[in-house]
C-alpha cells in the first residue's frame, strides 16, 4: 500500500529533526543553535503535511499553517534579541 | 500516477536529510545557513508536492471533497513556509554578524570592512 | 488594499469545504481584511489605498519569475548545496554588491530570491543611500568585486520589472 511509504518518509523525517536537536545543544555560538531551532520548525512543518495524509485529518494541516506562523515570529524575536535589540 | 508521488516523496526526504547532515557538516553559522534553508525548504516543498498529488488522485478516484480541500489548505501551508524560511534566514545571519559571530575560513568580508571604515562598532 | 484582498482570498480559501461558502463566512472574511488593512495602514502611515498591488500585469510577471527563473535557480541551488555538504569544497566570503533597486517591496523581494539560489544568503541590507545596498555570502567566492550578473543572475531584472 502507498501509504506505507508516506508513513516511512514521515519516521525519516522525524529522525531529522530529532538528529538536529544535536546541534541545537552542542551549537558553539547562540546563532547556531537558532539555525538549528528554526530547521526543526521547518522539519514538524513537513512532519505535519506528512501526517496529514496518513491519518487523514486535514486539521493537522490547519495547525502546521498556524506553528509555521509562529515559528517565524518566534525565529524574528530571537534574532533581535541575539542582535541586541530587546 | 502513482510512482509521481513516490519519487517526489523520495527526492524530499533526501534532500531533508541533507540539510540535516549540513548542519553537522559545516563550519560556521553563515554555511550552516545555506545548507539548512535551502535543503529543508526545497525537500519540504518536494514532500508537501508529494501529499497534493496523491490526495488529488484520492480525490479523482473517490470523489470526496476532503481531499481537495486537503491540497488547498497544503499549498497554502506550503506559501507560508516558502516567504517565512528566507526572511528568518536573513534575520539570523544579520543577527550574528552583528553580534559578532565572524565568519570562519573567509576569504573577503566587505560588511565587517565597511563597519569599520565607517567607525562604527567593527562587528 | 492588496493586503486586505489577500487576507479575504486567504481566508476564504481556509474556510472553503468542497461545497459553497457561507454567507456568515464570508462577511468575516470582509472583516477580518479590513482589521488586517487596518493594522498595516497604522504600523505605516505612509500607506495609501491604492489599486497598484493589485494590477494584473504585475501578478502574471510575478507568477512567471516563480515559475521558470526562480524554479530553475532552486534547483540548481539545491544541487549546488548537496555536492558541497557531500564534498565539503567550499570558499566562503561577504561580498558587497550594489543591486540600483529602488522600493522596499522590490528589495525584498530581491533578498528572498537570493537566499534560495545558488550558493548565496543576504546578510545586511544597507538602505540609506539612494539604492539598496546587498552584503551577501556567498559560499564559493570567485571574484571579490564580482558583478550582480555572476552572482544572481537575472533576478535583478526580474524584481524590477515586478515591484519596481
Amino acid at each position: 500500500m502507498i501509504i506505507s511509504y508516506f508513513a516511512w518518509a514521515a519516521a525519516v523525517t522525524g529522525f531529522c529533526a530529532l538528529a538536529m536537536v544535536g546541534r541545537l545543544i552542542a551549537g558553539p555560538t547562540v546563532p547556531d543553535r537558532v539555525v538549528a531551532l528554526d530547521s526543526i520548525n521547518t522539519m514538524v512543518i513537513a512532519l505535519m503535511i506528512i501526517l496529514s495524509l496518513v491519518y487523514d485529518s486535514v486539521i493537522m494541516v490547519d495547525v502546521a499553517i498556524v506553528y509555521a506562523a509562529l515559528s517565524f515570529v518566534g525565529t524574528m524575536f530571537i534574532a533581535r534579541h541575539v542582535e541586541g535589540g530587546v | 500516477m502513482e510512482k509521481a508521488a513516490l519519487i517526489l516523496l523520495t527526492i524530499g526526504v533526501l534532500f531533508n536529510f541533507l540539510g540535516t547532515v549540513a548542519l553537522y557538516r559545516f563550519p560556521d553559522v553563515y554555511t550552516r545557513l545555506h545548507g539548512t534553508t535551502k535543503c529543508t525548504t526545497f525537500g519540504s516543498i518536494f514532500t508537501s508536492a508529494a501529499v497534493v498529488v496523491y490526495a488529488l488522485q484520492m480525490y479523482l478516484r473517490t470523489g470526496e471533497g476532503r481531499f481537495t480541500t486537503l491540497s488547498v489548505h497544503v499549498v497554502l501551508a506550503i506559501l507560508a513556509l516558502l516567504i517565512s524560511n528566507p526572511t528568518g534566514a536573513h534575520a539570523i545571519a544579520r543577527a550574528a554578524h552583528r553580534s559578532g559571530v565572524l565568519p570562519k575560513y573567509a576569504v573577503v568580508d566587505r560588511l565587517a570592512e565597511d563597519h569599520r571604515k565607517k567607525g562604527g562598532v567593527s562587528a | 488594499m492588496v493586503i486586505f484582498v489577500l487576507s479575504v482570498a486567504a481566508y476564504l480559501l481556509l474556510a472553503w469545504s468542497g461545497g459553497g461558502i457561507d454567507p456568515i463566512e464570508a462577511g468575516i472574511a470582509v472583516a477580518l481584511g479590513g482589521v488586517m488593512a487596518g493594522l498595516a495602514r497604522a504600523w505605516n502611515p505612509g500607506r495609501s489605498w491604492t489599486l497598484a498591488g493589485l494590477n494584473p500585469l504585475r501578478w502574471v510577471k510575478f507568477i512567471l519569475f516563480l515559475a521558470f527563473p526562480f524554479l530553475w535557480g532552486m534547483t540548481k541551488a539545491n544541487v549546488d548545496v548537496a555536492y558541497r555538504v557531500i564534498t565539503g569544497k567550499i570558499r566562503p566570503g561577504i561580498v558587497r554588491i550594489d543591486s540600483g533597486l529602488k522600493g522596499s517591496l522590490a528589495q525584498a523581494m530581491l533578498a528572498n530570491s537570493i537566499t534560495l539560489t545558488p550558493g548565496t544568503l543576504t546578510v545586511d541590507v544597507d538602505d540609506s543611500g539612494e539604492t539598496g545596498v546587498y552584503y551577501i555570502h556567498w559560499i564559493n567566492v570567485t571574484d571579490e568585486d564580482p558583478s550582480e550578473e555572476s552572482v544572481y543572475g537575472s533576478f535583478g531584472r526580474w524584481a524590477r520589472r515586478v515591484a519596481g
